[in-house]
């Protein structure tokens, strides 16, 4: 198993197992790369962030660690992604199983048309056949986690669209870990949101990543100082630069990461 | 200053025509309003002299006998109101299944091809499913499927007696499969177009989830889309309430209450159709129009129950506020 350094990485100077081991991704939409060769290891139990203009693959590369391309006819997948070492695009692989294992929350907040309580609750019925009292047991606990259980406490009964743009995000942050994944995909997850609900979501992150490994999308280079240890620089489907997120920001070995991160385009 | 001036008469014209547009929206709004209340105000003088003379009798008697005068609607309605039943319980599951389909799961290649076939399907005048039912389905049925039935499911304790009566083709039953079948593109158009509103962010969250097709469509796109859903299928059934000729074919025209859907039967729109013609006394043509005022309350019952069945499922997904 491969070994990383987190080099000058002076919030977590550690060597991190290999959760995810990506290996010459190709990815395409029926004709069209979108992803060109990519290698890459996620550090278990870290933030790793996806940074890049818009259209560089960044949202691709992460949709295929779930494998949520293939709901589309037309899209594939080349390559390894290894998960725990087993390979995932492999067509034998249990689809539902590795969504179980993978958590995804997305650009928007997008809470099921059901009760606060219904939302998590759903989740974990796909997977586990659990008492009453279990299951409020669960529905507390991720609700805890995703720092909403104060706000949420009172009204589980209410629909799950009655709470507030940020607090619908945690909600859907707190369904994607009741039903205990390894890894939580973050598509952008702020983008929707005012400054103090993105603080808030920044945050939590931060503190999931102690049970979690975390790869997140981020359009905000700030975002991806903020909370990431890795950091991934994408350009035109591939992969330009993969560093600890301190060195990236002050050190970047590319010259397209450097314009890019100084903002001289993107 | 000229300018100021001109320009404010144009301010002016902008106002008026907007004022013109607005009331003439409103009258085309208004005209349907007088519409109803013209209807339903002509029903209930065509009906006065049933609706006074029989009284309420006229809902729970079945005799139907212009020789002697005597009219009692309850064979129609009880037809109208079982053939409708049949046609949404064949109906419904079958067009939610063609939605499915044709929304989550049909190659791309297909989903314009079969959306169209679908659609014609709706187009098909009633009078060439009435043919087709009366030519084609009923002695076929008649033949294999009915004494099949008889046999099988006839035979069950209680609810046997149902799938029993002639095996000749024709009946109520027959009807009710002839309405499912035009039902069915009416409530699977409806109900493909609203599960295609569903975001597909939302559905990739419940895939996200490793939910199911079945578990996503179930779950997240039917509450989703509850109100388009039941809009579809009270489209249809307000179709199979009112459907005329495709019924008169294949019914039997028989003012027959029986449990044996195999037994002849008739229904409101049927009767209504056969017998304004001959229908020379005044009581006759009172009775007719009594049971065209039954199947206009029947429908609004059928919109009322919709709209209360909306409300029931939104309280028990959790109030919004």
């Amino acid at each position: 198993m491969a070994f990383q350094v987190a080099l000058g990485d002076t919030t977590v100077a550690e060597v991190a197992a290999t959760k995810i081991g990506i290996k010459n991704l190709n990815f395409f939409y029926g004709n069209f790369q979108g992803l060109r060769n990519i290698t890459l290891d996620i550090p278990e139990r870290q933030v790793t962030a996806f940074i890049g203009p818009s259209g560089c693959g960044k949202s691709t590369l992460l949709r295929t660690l779930n494998r949520m391309y293939s709901l589309y006819p037309g899209q594939r997948a080349e390559g390894e992604i290894n998960l725990n070492g087993v390979n995932v695009l492999d067509p034998k692989h249990d689809l539902n199983a590795l969504r179980g294992q993978v958590g995804m929350v997305f650009q928007k907040p997008t809470p099921f048309p059901m009760s606060i309580y219904d939302n998590i609750a759903f989740g974990v019925k796909l997977y586990e056949r659990l008492n009453k009292s279990d299951m409020d047991e669960r529905v507390e606990w991720a609700l805890k986690k995703a720092a909403l259980w104060t706000e949420a406490k009172d009204k589980l009964s209410q629909s799950g669209l009655s709470l507030s743009g940020g607090q619908q995000q945690r909600l859907c942050i707190a369904r994607g870990i009741a039903v205990k994944p390894e890894v939580l995909l973050l598509d952008e997850p702020t983008s929707a949101l005012d400054p103090i609900s993105t603080a808030r979501i920044e945050e939590l992150v931060s503190e999931l990543r102690t049970d979690y490994t975390i790869v997140m999308v981020t359009h905000n280079m700030q975002q991806a100082a903020r909370v990431s240890q890795h950091t991934a620089y994408m350009y035109l489907g591939e992969l330009i630069e993969f560093t600890p997120t301190a060195q990236i920001f002050v050190k970047p070995k590319d010259k397209r990461t450097e314009d890019y991160i100084t903002g001289r385009f993107g | 200053m000229s300018k100021n001036v001109g320009s404010n008469n144009k301010a002016n014209n902008f106002a008026l025509q907007d004022k013109i547009f607005g009331y003439s929206t409103q009258f085309f709004a208004l005209l349907v309003l007088v519409t109803l209340v013209g209807i339903v105000a002509s029903l209930f003088m065509g009906s006065w002299q049933t609706l006074t003379q029989t009284g309420p009798k006229f809902f729970v008697t079945d005799t139907w006998d212009p020789v002697r005068n005597l009219y009692g609607g309850m064979a129609p309605l009880w037809g109208t109101i079982i053939t409708a039943t049949i046609a949404l319980i064949i109906g419904v599951p079958v067009s939610f299944g063609i939605a499915v389909f044709l929304t989550e799961m049909c190659p791309p290649a297909l989903k314009r091809p079969l959306g169209t076939a679908v659609e014609l399907l709706a187009a098909i005048p009633s009078i060439i499913y009435g043919m087709w039912g009366l030519f084609i389905f009923a002695p076929l049925f008649a033949e294999t499927l009915q004494p099949l039935m008889i046999n099988t499911l006839g035979q069950i304790p209680v609810i046997g007696v149902v799938f029993q009566g002639t095996p000749n083709g024709f009946g109520v039953f027959t009807a009710g499969v002839i309405l499912s079948v035009m039902v069915i593109p009416f409530i699977a158009s409806v109900m493909r177009d609203v599960f295609d509103t569903t975001p597909p962010i939302l559905k990739e969250s419940a895939y996200g989830l490793g939910a199911t097709t079945w578990e996503v469509v179930w779950n997240v796109v039917l509450p989703y889309t509850k109100a388009g859903v039941i809009g579809g299928i009270m489209l249809g059934l307000g179709r199979a309430l009112g459907e005329t000729m495709a019924v008169t074919f294949v019914i039997g025209n028989a003012y027959n209450i029986s449990a044996k859907l195999f037994e002849p039967g008739n229904s409101i729109a049927s009767s209504l159709a056969n017998e304004f013609n001959e229908a020379s006394d005044p009581a006759h043509l009172s009775a007719l129009i009594t049971l065209g005022l039954t199947l206009f309350v029947l429908s609004f019952c059928v919109l009322a129950a919709s709209r209360w069945m909306l409300a029931a499922l939104s309280k028990r997904e959790g109030k919004r506020t």
